[in-house]
């Protein structure tokens, strides 16, 4: 059993909600990002979604765009996201690292490249956002040879068909857009994802992660009550962004633990589990 | 050649094109194909969308002798296909004709625009007004800064035009605001992309509403000179021009098919928009591609003195076709599209768009060594009005 799958079996044992921060590595300079992963683990991180910069982000909001930017000013690439990683493990070797990113730096290192060096670095499941399942079926193969989880996108708008295609595909657990829109967006509609969720638990049977428009301790609280993990980005970005260097840490470290809190306070079971 | 019949179903053109986008957009672009598919084949819609195009775009554009530049040049007779006679003043309408037509029939209320130079997204502007429909235009804040009138005439023609303060601030970067302004609101919204790039069927779709140009020209081309040309020669940015002109005559391996790109201030300098002459394949705005791009697959910032070619891709055909060798592709330098510019207004009184005068220098270049029975058919794909204020600048004139 990798990271990954071990987390959440451990977790559901426990009832517990699996707390999934993610932040850009080398925002706000590279030297930070190591220590930051270590210090969201101490704050009650489950998992760490870490993101790769790419120069043009067309799936997330001006929040996570900026981070990119800033990242980018440093010039980091994939094998510098990737020697990141090898480091967090260093001290690490528990808590599973996903990475989630573009396409386009996949192609350029190439991608059966890419899968064999995220192994070595220690990457444990590996979101592109531009990889549709039906452009990236050889690719996923080649992940799971390296025992790397492939991970998909759901959205609301996604039928039933294409949900079942995609449990065929997906290793770890799949990560559902909870809104019609980028990352960092506010028009959360906590019935919709009720609703949705559902029909998507009648096809799939790894955990669920929830994210896009998860901004406070409420909502978090919520869409955990609803999935197996809860994705917060945008927000813990803003926190990273109006910090000062010397207080960034203890900030980021204050937010993760007032939302692993909030998925504390839960206790009762999610959704049984029908059949599709 | 057997029969060209790209892209296949999943919108591939080789290992080129395809749907490289979040799972958020895919349900928008299959209802569009399943929409697009059901009217291509409809007799209503090509019966309007022709009859839009005599009345109101004003086809067919004339194939025009450029005689005196021609005898000048001492060579080949250059023919000049005159999309900058079109309403609006170039190629791009074609197309936001045939996509807002289909918006109608989807019952969207509001299309949205991605713009560079501004063209595409005055034509978007116009259609929009034309059809009824709010309009929505992103365009680079340094675009917005450097094509003023175009801004004012989009806001003449009722759109609203939102300047993208992201990125590079320039068309790249509008494209990925209006994707994500089609991502929030698919419902109501129709996204017209302005060239033959974005994820499939964009690129099959708009080409086949560009291919107009090249229908047309056979059927001129016959008529007037009893034959085809022996090449085309068309400016390639995302390239819908291009493919518009050469779709019709992919299967004719008689007619050399030519797409010049901008070599900016030189294609061994970081100041071009030279992407098949000088990219390598990558995956960006949906598609599968030659891009500009640096080691780590970050796309890099693009120059041409044209605006309209200023675009770090190109259309997933053009890089199929690269590769089989059916088309081939060069570079032309600000200066010599300048040069070009400025010969075409004093040899035959065409004042044509910056982004056509790369067509126009290449051809001014190749004629020379052709004899003077052959023909070079050169997509005027644009009329030069928009870019007084920069031809004016090079030469040290401000208004």
């Amino acid at each position: 059993m990798n990271r990954i799958a071990s987390t959440f079996s451990a977790f559901k044992a426990q009832n517990k909600k699996a707390l999934i921060p993610f932040i850009t590595a080398g925002d706000p300079e590279p030297v930070m990002t190591v220590m930051l992963m270590h210090d969201l683990v101490q704050a009650g991180a489950d998992i760490i979604e870490l993101g790769v910069p790419f120069s043009d982000p067309m799936a997330d909001g001006p929040t996570i765009q900026r981070s990119s930017e800033r990242a980018l000013q440093h010039h980091v690439g994939l094998k510098d996201v990737l020697a990141m990683v090898a480091e967090f493990r260093k001290t690490n070797t528990a808590t599973p690292v996903v990475l989630m990113g573009y396409a386009n730096p996949v192609e350029a290192m190439g991608r059966g490249n890419f899968a064999v060096a995220a192994k070595e670095a220690g990457v444990d499941g590996i979101l592109i956002v531009d990889y549709p399942p039906e452009e990236c079926e050889e690719w996923v193969q080649q992940l799971k040879d390296q025992e790397i989880d492939p991970i998909f996108l759901l959205s609301p708008t996604t039928p039933k068909a294409r949900v079942e295609k995609v449990a065929k595909l997906a290793k770890g657990f799949v990560y559902y857009v909870s809104l019609k829109g980028v990352t960092g967006a506010s028009h959360l509609d906590l019935g919709e994802v009720r609703d949705k969720l559902a029909e998507v638990r009648a096809c799939i049977s790894i955990p669920i992660g929830v994210g896009f428009g998860i901004r406070d301790r409420a909502a978090a609280k919520t869409v955990a009550e609803l999935a197996d993990a809860v994705v917060v980005g945008s927000r813990i970005i803003e926190e990273i962004e109006n910090s000062t260097r010397s207080a960034l840490l203890d900030n980021v470290s204050n937010l993760v633990r007032s939302l692993r809190a909030a998925l504390d306070e839960i206790n009762n079971t999610s959704i049984s589990n029908d059949e599709c | 050649m057997k029969i060209y019949d790209l892209p296949d179903k999943q919108g591939h053109f080789g290992p080129y094109g395809g749907t490289f986008v979040a799972e958020t957009l895919i349900a928008a672009l299959d209802e569009l194909l399943a929409q697009y598919r059901h009217f291509r084949d409809d007799a209503d819609f090509q019966a309007e969308f022709n009859h839009e195009l005599k009345h109101y775009v004003g086809r067919p554009s004339p194939i025009y002798h450029a005689k005196r530049w021609s005898a000048h040049l001492g060579g080949a007779q250059i023919l000049l296909k005159r999309e900058d006679l079109n309403h609006t003043g170039a190629h791009k309408i074609n197309n936001t004709v045939g996509q807002a037509l289909l918006a109608k029939r989807m019952g969207k209320t509001r299309v949205i625009a991605e713009t560079g130079a501004g063209q595409h997204g005055v034509a978007s502007a116009t259609v929009a007004a034309r059809y009824g429909m709010e309009c929505v235009v992103y365009m680079g804040s340094e675009d917005v800064k450097r094509q003023a009138t175009n801004v004012y005439r989009m806001k003449l023609l009722g759109a609203t035009v939102i300047p993208v303060e992201s990125g590079s601030r320039t068309l790249k970067d509008a494209l990925n605001e209006a994707m994500r302004d089609w991502v929030t609101n698919v419902e109501n919204t129709y996204y017209i992309i302005g060239t033959v790039a974005g994820p499939h069927p964009y690129p099959m779709m708009v080409r086949d509403f560009q291919a107009v140009i090249g229908r047309e020209a056979r059927v001129q081309m016959e008529e007037e000179y009893g034959r085809q040309p022996d090449a085309l020669i068309a400016c390639v940015g995302g390239g819908s021009n291009a493919i518009g002109l050469f779709y019709p005559y992919i299967a004719d391996n008689n007619v050399r098919m030519i797409g010049v790109e901008a070599a900016g201030k030189g294609i061994n300098t970081h100041q071009h928009a030279a992407t098949l002459v000088t990219g390598r394949p990558g995956v960006l705005h949906g598609n599968r591609t030659y891009l500009i791009q640096d080691d780590n697959g970050q796309i890099i910032e693009t120059h041409s003195i044209s605006a309209g070619l200023d675009y770090p891709g190109v259309g997933p055909e053009h890089s199929w076709l690269k590769d089989c060798g059916r088309a081939e592709y060069v570079a032309i330098t600000d200066d010599e599209a300048l040069s070009a510019f400025h010969a075409l207004c004093r040899f035959e009184g065409i004042i044509p768009a910056l982004e056509s005068s790369h067509a126009l220098a290449y051809a001014a270049k190749f004629a020379p060594s052709l004899g003077k029975d052959k023909l070079l058919l050169v997509n005027l794909s644009g009329r030069g009005d928009k870019d007084m204020v920069t031809v004016a600048q090079q030469s040290g004139i401000v208004f």
